[in-house]
């Protein structure tokens, strides 16, 4: 027997590819842009991503109908920066110089746009096991695009993958660099990021022509 | 009829036509098209027949820029070893003939510069092949002026690889993105420059990239000097370098490979200017768009705003026209700036666009403590305001139209009035 049934499992799949938050909606992109120089630091903040998502969403959910539709934005607001709080205390209790390196972004989390989106989009019209997929899957589909920007912009930019230095030492010439290679400067900035993200929406696209839009 | 009997050019035919509405057609086709005019004619419609095609108007450019290659094998080699010269205690005179032109200065420059040109052809000439392949299209001509710009825009040490690298880069993310020659925002050459730039700072700045030898012989005792005017300038407030003017107008100082010698570069753009490839408009008003940022900061430094204790004193107290004559900036005026197809499309646009790229160039160049050069940066900006600046200029006119459409002898209906302001919005 299947785990969850083929309209649950939709949930977690389909931002993963054909409506990726960041692909496809194009939200969350400051963050994509900001953390991704390192490969640890698009992990941890992938992973504060999907905390935040999958408990955000089963919160609003369960509160959904007594929240004043007036005022359910600011409510919203104090659900996200609550377990904001709560994982930033928490990297910077377990992990302090990660917290260091993504400063003001894990607070930044509060503004991302998924995560409200996702809240008034699904959230509030929704169960809590549904929304807890949805949250799962749309903080995965940010995730993955994360890994894999921070995948290539660490690989190129700083020749190391996690902090290791997987080509070799570019100091002792050792590996790759004994034949001249270099890191690629332009990897670390964040512009790199901008582009990294470009090409791999243009691959989505060209491989699945129903999302190229119209015009 | 035996094969013999076959010229080469009815052979590429017959094989054409065997390759047609095949995958491999569009590579096909453009090695015939470069090799001869298409035998192909259009059938239907009015077609005026024209030879300033644009294979024509590409070959016209690299025309332009074979004295400047040729130049930069002499320079490349004579700065090589001049600065050998000077390092070892004997700075050598200039001598045209005895000196300069010699097979020694061009044979160095040839093995060093040449490999540069081959590579910027055939990573990007793949490309574009592989592009045209995917794409089912007719390969474009648009990578022959770029293939040449390339080169002549790199410090003359740069990695083949690194070049490699930056010409996939360019091609792919600068032109075919966007849809191939002829779409494209940004200056495919000055792409790649860019991003050889920030990809690898250490060799596209600094004091050493600029003379061949400098890197190896760094920090060894046969250690060579490769630093650029501009180079020296931010580093050194105002004390004297050994270059004479005509040195600098002549081109011989050390640089990017192609970009030395303002005199050929002048004939260059004076031959583009003439032959209407290239906008004058464009040229000029970028010339004065410099001169006038130069002179603005020789008169901060009158006014005694900004005194020797400052680190832009070198390059501020520098006198306005010499700007013209030292770093890229001339090169990329005349070969750059006028692109057709980054650059501004109306006569009054022109103007605005031009002016604006000389005046950024001085101004980044004086700003960047870290390199001391604008110019590609200033172009890449204004290519990306082309479109807007051609927009507003359209516009005005328009509305100026409007205004003596109004005030013309036989009044208009408002109704028609309303028609023409609907269009052209």
């Amino acid at each position: 027997m299947a785990l969850l049934s083929k309209k649950d499992a939709n949930l977690i799949l389909d931002p993963l590819a054909d409506n990726n938050p960041i692909t496809i909606q194009v939200l969350g992109i400051c963050s994509a842009l900001a953390i991704t120089a390192e490969l640890k630091a698009s992990v941890v903040m992938a992973l504060s991503v999907i905390f935040v998502l999958g408990v955000g969403n089963v919160v609003i959910s369960l509160i959904r109908n007594i929240i004043p539709s007036k005022i359910r934005i600011i409510v919203q607001l104090i659900v996200v920066a609550t377990l904001v709080i709560v994982v930033d205390q928490v990297l910077k209790a377990f992990a302090y110089e990660l917290s260091k390196t993504l400063a003001v972004f894990v607070g930044l989390i509060i503004t991302n746009c998924i995560i409200m989106g996702r809240f008034e989009a699904f959230a509030l019209g929704n169960g809590p096991w549904k929304s807890f997929l949805d949250g799962i899957g749309n903080a995965l589909g940010y995730g993955v695009i994360l890994i894999i920007v921070g995948f290539f912009r660490e690989l190129l930019g700083s020749g190391t993958l996690f902090g290791i230095k997987v080509l070799g030492d570019p100091i002792a010439k050792t590996g790759v660099y004994a034949f001249g290679y270099e890191n690629n400067g332009f990897m670390i900035i964040p512009p790199a990021a901008l582009i990294v993200v470009g090409i791999i929406i243009w691959v989505q696209r060209s491989r699945n022509r129903a999302l190229i839009e119209e015009n | 009829m035996s094969d013999k009997r076959l010229t080469l050019k009815k052979r590429l035919h017959i094989l054409k036509h065997r390759y047609r509405g095949k995958k491999m057609a569009p590579a096909f086709n453009a090695f015939h098209t470069f090799l001869f005019t298409p035998n192909e004619t259009t059938h239907s419609g009015a077609h005026v027949r024209a030879a300033d095609d644009l294979k024509r108007t590409m070959n016209t450019v690299i025309l332009a820029l074979i004295p400047v290659l040729l130049f930069s094998f002499f320079n490349t080699g004579y700065q090589h070893y001049a600065a050998i010269d000077a390092a070892s205690g004997s700075p050598r005179e200039l001598m045209f003939f005895e000196n300069f032109l010699t097979w020694e200065n061009f044979w160095l420059g040839f093995i060093k510069v040449m490999p540069l040109v081959v590579i910027s052809y055939g990573v990007g000439l793949l490309v574009e092949f592989i592009f045209a392949i995917i794409k089912g299209h007719e390969v474009e001509e648009g990578y022959l002026v770029t293939g040449m710009l390339v080169p002549l825009i790199v410090p003359v040490d740069t990695p083949l690889w690194m070049l490699a690298v930056s010409v996939v880069f360019g091609v792919v993310i600068g032109k075919e993105v966007f849809g191939g020659t002829g779409m494209n925002i940004l200056n495919p050459a000055l792409t790649i420059r860019a991003f050889l730039f920030f990809a690898y700072p250490t060799w596209m700045s600094g004091d050493k990239v600029w003379v061949h030898g400098a890197v190896e012989r760094a920090g060894t005792p046969d250690a060579i000097s490769g630093e650029t005017i501009l180079g020296y300038l931010a580093q050194n407030n105002g004390s004297e370098f050994t270059y004479s003017v005509s040195d600098m107008f002549f081109g011989f100082i050390p640089g990017s490979v192609g970009e030395t010698s303002a005199f050929l570069i002048l004939l260059g753009g004076l031959f583009l200017a003439f032959s209407k490839i290239a906008s004058w408009r464009i040229m000029v008003s970028a010339v004065i768009g410099s001169l006038v940022m130069g002179l603005i900061f020789n008169g901060v430094v009158e006014a005694g705003w900004i005194t020797e204790t400052s680190t832009f004193y070198g390059l501020m107290s520098f006198e306005y026209w010499k700007h013209l004559i030292v770093g890229g900036l001339a090169f990329g005026i005349v070969y750059m700036a006028t692109d057709p197809v980054t650059g501004s499309q109306t006569n009054r646009g022109k103007w605005i666009y031009g002016f604006l790229i000389g005046f950024i160039s001085v101004m980044i160049r004086v700003f960047n403590p870290a390199y001391p050069e604008g110019v590609f940066l200033a172009i890449l900006l204004m290519n990306v305001f082309a479109p807007t600046i051609d927009h507003y200029v359209v516009r005005g006119n328009v509305k100026r139209r409007l205004k003596r459409l109004k005030k013309a002898v036989v009044p208009v209906s408002t109704q028609e009035e309303e028609n023409l302001k609907v269009e052209t919005v």
